[in-house]
């Protein structure tokens, strides 16, 4: 059996790993009680999730009056949130389906974490238009189901009512492809379990599975077709997402260049929450011979790649703002209006965030130092967010009356129930670390005697 | 008592179950079932299982969403209650369906996702709580394990040996 591989390749697990060590360095976290730093981690997130969720219950029992929109900004954080969570989660559905399609074998390594993410912040996007309805226990109006008022139907000419769908099949397609994915790595555990209750729980989880060689063949079908379906799915739902502005007649809204420009915005933004949170998991669980430096210089190159769609799209809805030589135009979010008019704090925040910082990962030293590589992604996370603050607030705070022309200030809820989220996704994302395999230690067996690095130390070896 | 046995040959190294399988293949040995730790590759192709056609259930499963999301479209916009919605009112089914395709989209991907998962899981009779179906817990860790059921327990034992087995462990089938 050939497990040759070009040497110019870097390899992907590095240190002196058999089988059994992937085994006992993926089952680590699971099996030791977790320290200090995590605890502390999850007692601070689980009281933002608990004071968000008082937020939340405020307005619902309030209405939606509690948040600081008003006549002229119908639309404000809420919305803004909601692309900003959807955005975020695309890297995952992007590692796991477009790189596996694409045969790309650094995937293996942050798979796993990256669907996981994706899964937890679709749970925090759905939250804001499910509130945002205001009378949240009439949210299942939003499906088309017999009524009582003569069958009146959901509207499928609505962008809205596409997002509903377009949402609720990302949500359980990932969270389905995830899920089978684990199964294998359930069943690792499950074998390992020593205490009877480790032993139930993961056998609940990993269904019996016991890696005979056509339930293996079965289960790489099933990867593949799941993935061929995924790659479609994530284009369409922040395509239909850029839909709920691209098909309405408001200015700066009303744009073509949208859908593209969100699908990529998307995955730049998800990129720079994967960096995020993967830089502090490698160091916690002590991941780093898996999740090397090569993969991080890799996930920057994406982000180099995404930003400068992002940065093209910017461009282009510049200039027409400029070119059209309309009066409404000069007050888009991206316009010689904006830049200097009274939200010129978020259109420069945008551009420096977006723009001008994730530039430096062009430099290697920058993009392969892990300390830039955090703050950078950071600091992405932030601009993007912008970006959806901007094309909501900014485009419809001056609207086409100037009589109406009014500012957006948040209100407390409003920034209670956006900590709330990143404080429940982190509650999520801190459970997860602890009891889910994080690696796709299964599939990365596989390429262990192709891409470990004492197996290509000795290919070298060979060739010469 | 029948002289059938079950055997088990434990292998530490992917590269030895397959030499092991090819060996086996020559001597005419009927091999049983293996279990590995990770998809072996052309593990399949060696013990000649036949290609599965989960894909062509996902393809029908993916027809049927499509379906399913033309009816529902159909029914609801253009034959239960017809409306005029911002000016555009609803003619035929065909006229309208292009303003269709995102709904009808999302549940192809979803029924054929879904389906297809569950077909997996029916076909490998796996579900929530199953008992493990690998004989030996350490081949879902680092050790690949060939099954066997036959009389003819000597030539299979010196075959395994041969090819550089780790433990054999022989039972009553």
């Amino acid at each position: 059996m050939s497990h040759y591989e070009a040497p110019i390749r870097e390899p992907l697990i590095i240190g002196h790993k058999t089988y059994h060590d992937i085994t006992v360095d993926i089952a680590k976290p699971i099996e030791e009680r977790a320290g200090k730093l995590w605890w502390i981690s999850f007692y601070a997130a689980l009281v933002l999730f608990i004071y968000g969720f008082g937020c939340i219950a405020y307005t619902i029992g309030t209405g939606i009056g509690a948040w600081g929109l008003n006549r002229t900004n119908n639309w404000g954080w809420d919305i803004t949130n909601f692309v900003w969570w959807v955005g975020i989660g695309h890297a995952g559905t992007l590692i796991s389906a477009v790189l596996l399609l694409f045969r790309q074998r650094w995937r293996m390594s942050v798979n796993r974490s990256a669907e996981a993410m994706t899964i937890f912040a679709v749970v925090q996007a759905a939250i804001f238009p499910v509130i945002h309805m205001g009378r949240v226990w009439v949210g299942y109006w939003v499906f088309p189901i017999p009524n009582q008022y003569g069958s009146l139907w959901t509207n499928f000419n609505s962008p809205l009512l596409w997002d509903v769908f377009a949402i609720s099949t990302y949500f359980s397609v990932s969270t389905v492809f995830w899920f089978m994915g684990l199964i294998p790595d359930f069943a690792m555990i499950r074998d390992r379990a020593k205490t009877p209750w480790t032993k139930k729980i993961y056998t609940l989880l990993s269904f019996g599975w016991g890696g005979q060689a056509k339930h293996w063949q079965r289960f790489e079908e099933l990867t593949l077709v799941l993935a061929g379906l995924a790659t479609p799915l994530v284009f369409s739902v922040h395509t239909t997402v850029s839909f709920d502005f691209a098909t309405s007649v408001i200015k700066g809204w009303h744009s073509t260049i949208y859908p593209p420009y969100f699908v990529a915005g998307a995955i730049f933004s998800g990129f720079a929450m994967v960096q995020t949170l993967l830089l502090v998991a490698r160091k916690v669980a002590h991941l780093e011979d898996y999740i090397t430096l090569y993969h991080i210089e890799i996930m920057n190159i994406v982000i180099i790649v995404t930003g400068g769609m992002v940065t093209v799209a910017y461009a282009c809805e510049y200039f027409i703002a400029w070119y059209s030589g309309s009066r409404y135009e000069d007050f888009v979010y991206l316009s010689p209006g904006a830049a200097t008019g009274p939200y010129w704090w978020a259109f420069w925040a945008l551009i420096i965030c977006n723009l001008v910082i994730p530039a430096l990962f062009w430099f290697k030293k920058i993009r392969t130092n892990i300390i830039a590589t955090f703050i950078i992604a950071l600091i992405i996370n932030i601009g993007m967010w912008f970006e959806r603050f901007d094309i909501i607030v900014i485009n419809i705070s001056r609207d086409y009356l100037p009589s109406s022309w009014t500012m957006f200030m948040p209100s407390v809820i409003d920034v209670g129930v956006f900590l709330g989220t990143i404080g429940f996704f982190s509650v999520l994302f801190l459970l997860y670390a602890r009891t889910f395999p994080v690696i796709a230690q299964a599939e990365l067996k596989s390429i262990l005697k192709i891409s470990g690095e004492t197996y290509k130390a000795k290919e070298e070896d060979e060739h010469h | 008592m029948s002289t059938t046995k079950r055997i088990y040959g434990i292998y530490a190294d992917d590269d030895d179950l397959m030499h092991a399988v090819k060996m086996c293949n020559e001597n005419g040995i009927k091999i049983h079932e293996v279990y590995t730790p990770f998809p072996v590759h052309g593990l399949d192709k060696a013990l000649g299982l036949r290609k599965t056609r989960l894909s062509d259930a996902a393809f029908i499963y993916a027809v049927y969403g499509v379906l399913v999301g033309s009816l529902l479209t159909w029914y609801t916009m253009n034959h239960d209650w017809p409306m005029n919605i911002g000016g555009k009112p609803a003619f035929t089914w065909a006229e309208n369906m292009p303003a269709f395709v995102v709904p009808m989209f999302e549940l192809m991907v979803f029924c054929a996702a879904h389906m297809m998962s569950l077909t997996f899981l029916v076909r490998n009779k796996m579900y929530p709580m199953a008992p493990p179906q690998n004989p030996d817990p350490r081949t879902t860790d680092d050790k690949f394990l060939m099954e066997f059921v036959s009389e003819d327990v000597d030539t299979i034992k010196q075959i395994l040996i041969d090819t550089g087995v780790e433990e054999i462990t022989v039972k009553e089938a």
